[in-house]
């Protein structure tokens, strides 16, 4: 079967998952939003690439971070953005989200970045659209988040610049994390030697060994060594059932602290995606400590939206 | 068909230029081509002048066509542009699409009290109102044929004729 994500000459039209993307693409990607990171010391932070496209920013679940940097980052390229939050529109009156797709593309849309809780849903809709309109998923379900995974690797490249000599913890609820699943497929693509996952068997995919990475259920055991650490959220609002006696012992045995850290390289960097729960999956003085890069991330997101937006249009 | 050596071209673009730099004139070389005279003219000139860089992939207007240019360089001007004397630096002119972009794209840096330009060959065929105020050489290149710019591993600038789709 094609990569849904590539039209016929191997190009990125639509991005959806990391998972099927090459080497060389994400190499492009990495590449293009550095150039672009120089434009916000520029006296016009604008460039011409996106000019006269319509943006629609379609997010049918909650995001501030994620939805503000795709909407700067399409300013950024000179487009037109409208930021639409279904979860209290149109979906609520009983529209099909085809229906919602067919009527906004009736308006034009040339792009579209989508946030959905069902897993699949920006795929439905690539499927869906003509050719020359474009589909960048922003987080479906608890499958992908691939511009979240394509900002870790940016800035995991800023500061360590070669992938290949690196060791990489990623540690907290994989089960339920998005963000884990697509960073993992980007660190094994780009020959990342060892990718470890730190958690409780219950907060871990089953299988999750088959992905390629290292499994360690003891914390201290796992961030021996280690170059950088990627701290997950505990997804309060996705817990079904009982995975964790409480958040305060998951803090004990998983919560980072400056100890803990201590076990990593000297040199190593901490990461989260964001949202943090201080005091739950990280400690303070760690989140605001000398090793986190917690907040470049957040300024990387924007020259990554930008990269992914102006390949994928421009193709 | 016989083609210029490239660096007496970039001698006798110096020998143009000289005369007419003022104190605040700052060279732009446009990647890479640009870039390689941009510097060589610099040492020519004592390597006093500021100088800077531009990759105009962000600007083609063949954006729609062709989408994004791989292997973007990041542009770098680490001067003032407002206010200033600036040489835009290319290896060959020809439809003038590409310093329309260069144009456009130093304007979002600044707004500079001036921009000359400076190409090491002029092979004619415009698209766009656009001239030359220093040119090393003018040749009559074959419309289907792409005249291109190399850089040697020693450092020297090398001109070469390539037929369209081969």
């Amino acid at each position: 079967m094609p990569n849904p994500q590539l039209n016929s000459n191997g190009e990125l039209t639509h991005l959806l998952s990391i998972e099927g993307l090459s080497r060389d693409i994400l190499l492009h990607i990495l590449d293009t939003a550095k150039s672009f990171a120089g434009v916000t010391e520029r006296e016009v932070k604008k460039l011409p690439l996106l000019r006269g496209k319509l943006v629609f920013n379609l997010f049918f679940e909650p995001s501030t971070r994620t939805r503000t940097t795709f909407e700067i980052a399409a300013k950024r390229l000179s487009a037109d953005v409208l930021n639409l939050n279904i979860a209290a529109s149109s979906q609520t009156k009983g529209e099909t989200l085809l229906d919602t797709i067919d009527n906004l593309a009736a308006m034009h849309a040339d792009l579209f970045v989508v946030r959905h809780a069902q897993s699949g849903a920006p795929y439905l809709i690539a499927r869906h659209l003509a050719p020359h309109m474009h589909v960048i998923n922003a987080g479906d379900g608890r499958h992908a988040h691939p511009t979240q995974g394509l900002l870790d690797m940016y800035t995991i490249r800023h500061y360590k610049q070669d992938f290949t000599r690196l060791t990489v913890a990623i540690v907290g609820d994989v089960l339920h994390s998005r963000v884990a699943r697509s960073l993992i497929h980007a660190l094994t693509t780009m020959g990342t030697p060892e990718v470890r996952v730190i958690g409780p068997q219950t907060l871990l995919p089953t299988h999750v060994e088959k992905m390629g990475v290292r499994v360690f259920h003891d914390m201290e055991e796992g961030l021996k060594g280690v170059d950088v650490v990627m701290m997950l959220r505990l997804q309060n609002e996705r817990m079904r059932g009982a995975l964790l006696p409480s958040a305060q012992e998951f803090f004990k045995t998983y919560g980072l602290t400056a100890e803990k850290l201590a076990l990593a390289r000297p040199d190593a960097i901490v990461m989260h995606p964001g949202p943090m729960n201080r005091g739950v999956e990280i400690d303070s003085s760690v989140a605001d400590g000398p090793h986190s890069v917690i907040l470049p991330q957040v300024t990387f997101g924007i020259a990554v939206r930008m990269a992914v937006m102006s390949i994928v249009a421009g193709n | 068909m016989q083609l210029p050596d490239a660096e007496e071209l970039v001698a006798e673009l110096a020998r143009r230029m000289r005369p007419k730099l003022g104190p605040g004139t700052a060279l732009v070389g446009i990647l890479t081509g640009g870039a390689w005279i941009a510097e060589k003219l610099n040492a020519a000139f004592g390597g006093t002048l500021p100088i800077g860089t531009l990759d105009v992939s962000f600007y083609r207007d063949d954006f729609e066509e062709i989408g994004l240019h791989k292997e973007v360089k990041p542009s770098s001007i680490g001067f003032d542009v407002a206010g200033r004397d600036i040489v835009l630096v290319d290896d060959v002119l020809y439809t003038g699409r590409t310093v329309r972009g260069a144009m456009n794209e130093l304007f979002d840096y600044g707004r500079p009290a001036s921009i000359r330009l400076a190409v090491l060959v002029d092979r004619g065929g415009r698209e766009l109102p656009v001239a030359a105020d220093f040119v090393g050489a003018s040749l009559a290149v074959p419309e289907n044929t792409n005249l291109h710019l190399e850089r040697a591993a020693d450092g020297k600038l090398i001109l070469s004729l390539h037929p369209h789709n081969a």
